[in-house]
């Protein structure tokens, strides 16, 4: 327990070793550190910013899918609706040709009944004028008679 | 005394020590004169052994912390890095809630991480069974009565000259944050007010206030090792027993086993606790010159 010179030469290196310390150790450990802090919270705030993003990018498809169900489901009635006009407009395109096809056959039908009606006319004038030759046995004069004949015709 | 302790040493020289003889001389530096000092204060005198282990100590704590600053980087740290790391933070939180200067701070910090690591390792120098160093030192020098103590803060000299640093310092920031003219103003109103009647009582305060701290910053260290050492001293003589005293002997050897287990498991304790606490003083102390009474 005595003192002696011990006192001040521990007392010396005391302070060359703080100061070695000040110096050469505390700094670069220090800086390190920090470094590393502002590692960490730059790695943290962008993993947040990350996270945001990926919410932001989920949020964005999802109106796109939405989007796009809506413009197909809207082209789809468009083209049924086109569809059902184009049908629709074939249907009656159809009915016009068919009737016009029947008008045509009606008028061609009656045109030719009229015709062989005409034809059966002038058979029968033909027939009755000989039938009645016959039954009279004498001449009739064609001339004479025209006009009976035609009267006759028109009543047929 | 001299001739006396000389007298003790050659008798044992034959009959092997006596339990007292041999705590005197385990207690004896290694100093420049090479006889136990007599007198109580001699500054003419120097402790080798003191001075080796802890200049070997301080120089081993700054290699230690230089291998960690010299990898330092912000990248993942190893175990060791991660080490050092967490005590350079331990001691810089503490430093930045005592001292609020940060101008200051760059040099109390890491003399307070500097002294917290030597005075550990000084300290931890107790773990070394106490007759091992002495032993090797004695085999290696040729003189079978030669002197060496290994703690070297279980050495007044080292434990005071530390808080003898620390008293410095004190005054130094006490002169830098104040002014000269502040502090010496400081010392003759503080603590008991500014009334000319008072200056001597607070000047005498102020003295008294600086050496109980630095004193008993110095002896608490120095008590605690000092004791420390002493213990396991006493448990090396518990054991050195055993032989020679038949039926007792094997209780002795156990008691030896037990009690110095016991003692050195509570003393990783002590040894942290009191380097922390140097540290934690160190801290306060200067602390307390930044800030006015």
């Amino acid at each position: 327990m005595n003192l002696n010179a011990t006192l001040f030469a521990q007392l010396i290196v005391f302070f060359i070793l703080a100061w070695v310390t000040m110096q050469f150790v505390w700094p670069p450990i220090v800086k390190a550190l920090d470094e590393r802090a502002q590692k960490i919270a730059d790695g943290l705030a962008a993993a947040d910013k990350a996270k945001t993003d990926l919410a932001n990018a989920e949020k964005k498809a999802v109106d796109e899918l939405k989007k796009a169900r809506e413009s197909a489901a809207e082209l789809r009635a468009g083209a049924e609706k086109q569809g059902t006009q184009i049908v629709e407009e074939a249907r009656a395109e159809a009915a016009r040709i068919v009737s016009a096809a029947r008008e045509a056959a009606e008028a061609e039908a009656g045109v030719a009944a009229q015709r062989a009606r005409e034809a059966l006319r002038e058979q029968v004038a033909t027939l009755a004028v000989a039938g009645a030759e016959k039954i009279l046995r004498k001449e009739i004069n064609a001339q004479a008679h025209a006009d009976l004949l035609a009267q006759l015709k028109s009543e047929l | 005394m001299s001739n006396v302790t000389e007298a003790a040493a050659n008798a044992a020289e034959h009959a092997g020590p006596t339990a007292g003889e041999y705590i005197v001389h385990h207690l004896t530096h290694l100093n420049s004169t090479g006889h136990p000092q007599t007198s109580i204060v001699d500054f003419s005198v120097i402790n080798l052994d003191t001075l080796f282990w802890s200049i070997s100590l301080g120089l081993l704590t700054i290699f230690i912390l230089w291998l960690a600053a010299r990898k330092a980087t912000s990248g993942v740290p190893g175990r060791f890095q991660g080490f050092i790391e967490l005590m350079v933070e331990m001691v810089a939180d503490q430093a930045k809630g005592i001292i609020h200067s940060e101008e200051s701070r760059k040099f109390v910090a890491p003399m307070a991480l500097t002294v917290f690591i030597w005075v550990f390792l000084m300290n931890a120098m107790d773990f070394i069974p106490v007759d091992l160093i002495p032993l090797l030192w004695q085999t290696a020098s040729g003189d079978h009565h030669a002197y060496m103590r290994v703690v070297a803060t279980a050495d007044l000299n080292a434990a005071l000259g530390m808080s003898l640093g620390v008293l410095l310092l004190c005054l130094y920031y006490n002169v830098k944050i104040k002014g000269a003219g502040g502090w010496i103003h400081e010392l003759f109103t503080a603590p008991f007010g500014s009334h000319p009647a008072l200056y001597p009582v607070n000047f005498a305060m102020q003295l008294i206030e600086f050496a109980a701290k630095t004193i008993s910053h110095g002896m608490r260290l120095f008590g605690n090792m000092y004791a420390g050492e002493l213990v396991f001293m006493l448990i090396a003589l518990l054991g050195a027993a055993w032989g020679a005293s038949g039926a007792t002997g094997p209780m002795l050897f156990v008691g030896h086993v037990l009690a110095g287990s016991i003692w050195a498991i509570f003393h990783i304790l002590i040894v942290v606790l009191q380097a922390f606490i140097f540290m934690m003083l160190a801290l306060v102390y200067i602390g307390q010159a930044h800030e006015g009474h």
